[in-house]
């Protein structure tokens, strides 16, 4: 049954890998920002190859799982002479699945901007760098930050999958101490309330966000 | 060492096809039932089921996948509950699922316009024909696109099994990498099986919603 000791004894050591739990977390999600807007744009580009393309690539990233795109950054990509650490191919595998969900948020903000503000553009004699810099981004992105928060939170809580290929974050360090001890009540159990304890709070701040910046 | 042809390893993968195919059925059911139970649980005129309902979408929802599924297989059985592998997975699977469905229902039935109701009252229906003959039919519509993304996310949860030692595709292709070290090529028809599983499963929910919203608004 439960043991209060116990739990009290492992719990620094859970705690202490949530330091990598949550830097991959952050490393993801920049690289997702990052690739959500070039996967995007490629796929507003007049060139039907680009856009089918790009599309198409993103339907096959998701619809398949994310431990198998992690397993094939993990192992695969050696065979090619790219060899990555754990936490290096966690980041690239979480940052390329979340990306094509964010370039879906992107869109949804972009598409969301009144035809009009693009004809202002032409009418001021603006670049096409100028109109998107100084009028679409400026008016698309606020509206869709909650929604790139809720992703976020995902991500933190995809993290576990990155035990599988070895790295050591909480989920791992508590099935080492499970195997270690045989108790795997107390471990992993205190692994659930930590994600819980982290992602409650966040998901109501990110609430009280959406209604600040979508009040109109 | 003789490389293995390509029809070999989609063979021995076979097997592992079946378990996925199992568990994303069964996973899909439970999840579909506990949307609704979950969903009306939260709409419910009783506090307490609102209560228990809303403690068991947010506790399954801020935690994750992997975690709720290494707690049911492995702590679980501390206090005295011993669940298969396959049980364990199609259990968090469907009780994820069904934590993130109750969302979909939920927002569905809130979003039909509130005369809707009135007109039903009018019409002096009772409350349960009310719910069955006019919102329900209006919501359900509109959960179709959810349900239809719930769906590959379950189909893609199903992967985190072999992590619990059940035989899945996932599990029989690691296999497989290790014995024949081809691994371009089996994680390559892994991705490609996944893909093709899910391929059906995006298109029926459209062609439903199609067929669903003939002569709707």
């Amino acid at each position: 049954m439960w043991d209060w000791n116990f739990a009290v004894e492992v719990f620094p050591e859970i705690a202490s890998a949530l330091r990598i739990t949550i830097s991959a977390t952050f490393a993801g999600f920049v690289l997702a920002l990052v690739l959500g807007l070039f996967l995007t744009m490629m796929r507003r580009s007049d060139k039907v190859i680009i856009s089918k393309g790009t599309q198409g690539f993103i339907e096959f990233i998701r619809n398949t799982p994310l431990l198998v795109q992690l397993y094939f950054i993990f192992y695969v990509f050696p065979e090619f002479g790219l060899s990555l650490s754990p936490f290096a191919a966690g980041v690239i595998g979480l940052g390329l699945h979340y990306s094509t969900y964010l370039s879906e948020v992107y869109r949804s903000g972009i598409d969301a901007v009144p035809q009009g503000q693009w004809e202002v553009g032409t009418a001021l004699n603006f670049k096409k760098g100028q109109v998107w810099r100084k009028i679409i981004i400026p008016q698309a992105i606020p509206p869709v930050i909650p929604v790139l928060g809720n992703y976020l939170l995902t991500m933190f809580k995809e993290t576990p999958l990155l035990s599988a290929i070895t790295l050591v974050e909480i989920l791992q360090t508590a099935k080492i101490i499970g195997s270690r001890s045989f108790r795997y009540l107390e471990a992993f159990t205190i692994v659930g309330i930590l994600f819980l304890v982290l992602s409650y709070p966040s998901s109501l701040l990110i609430q009280r966000l959406d209604v600040i910046l979508n009040r109109r | 060492m003789n490389a293995v042809s390509i029809i070999e390893l989609i063979t021995s993968l076979l097997s592992g096809l079946r378990v996925t195919v199992t568990v994303a059925f069964f996973g899909i059911v439970l999840a579909f039932f506990l949307s609704f139970a979950a969903g009306f649980g939260r709409l419910s005129k009783y506090k307490i089921v609102r209560v228990v309902a809303t403690v068991y979408a947010e506790v399954i929802r801020g935690t994750s996948l992997l975690v709720q599924l290494f707690w049911i297989y492995f702590a679980l059985p501390i206090i005295g509950i011993r669940l298969s592998a396959m049980m364990a997975g199609i259990l968090a699977l469907g009780l994820n699922g069904g934590a993130y469905g109750s969302e979909v229902v939920r927002s569905s039935i809130n979003s039909i316009p509130v005369g809707q109701t009135e007109a039903s009252i009018a019409l002096n229906l009772t409350p349960r024909r009310r719910m069955w003959r006019i919102i329900l039919p209006q919501a359900f519509v509109q959960m179709l696109p959810g349900f239809g993304n719930l769906q590959i996310e379950i189909l893609k949860g199903t992967a985190l099994v072999s992590l619990i030692t059940l035989g899945d595709l996932t599990y029989r292709a690691n296999v497989l990498n290790a014995s024949t070290m081809q691994t371009t090529t089996i994680f390559v028809i892994l991705l490609a099986m996944y893909y093709l599983i899910a391929w059906p499963l995006t298109r029926g929910v459209e062609a439903l919603e199609k067929k669903m919203k003939v002569g709707r608004y």
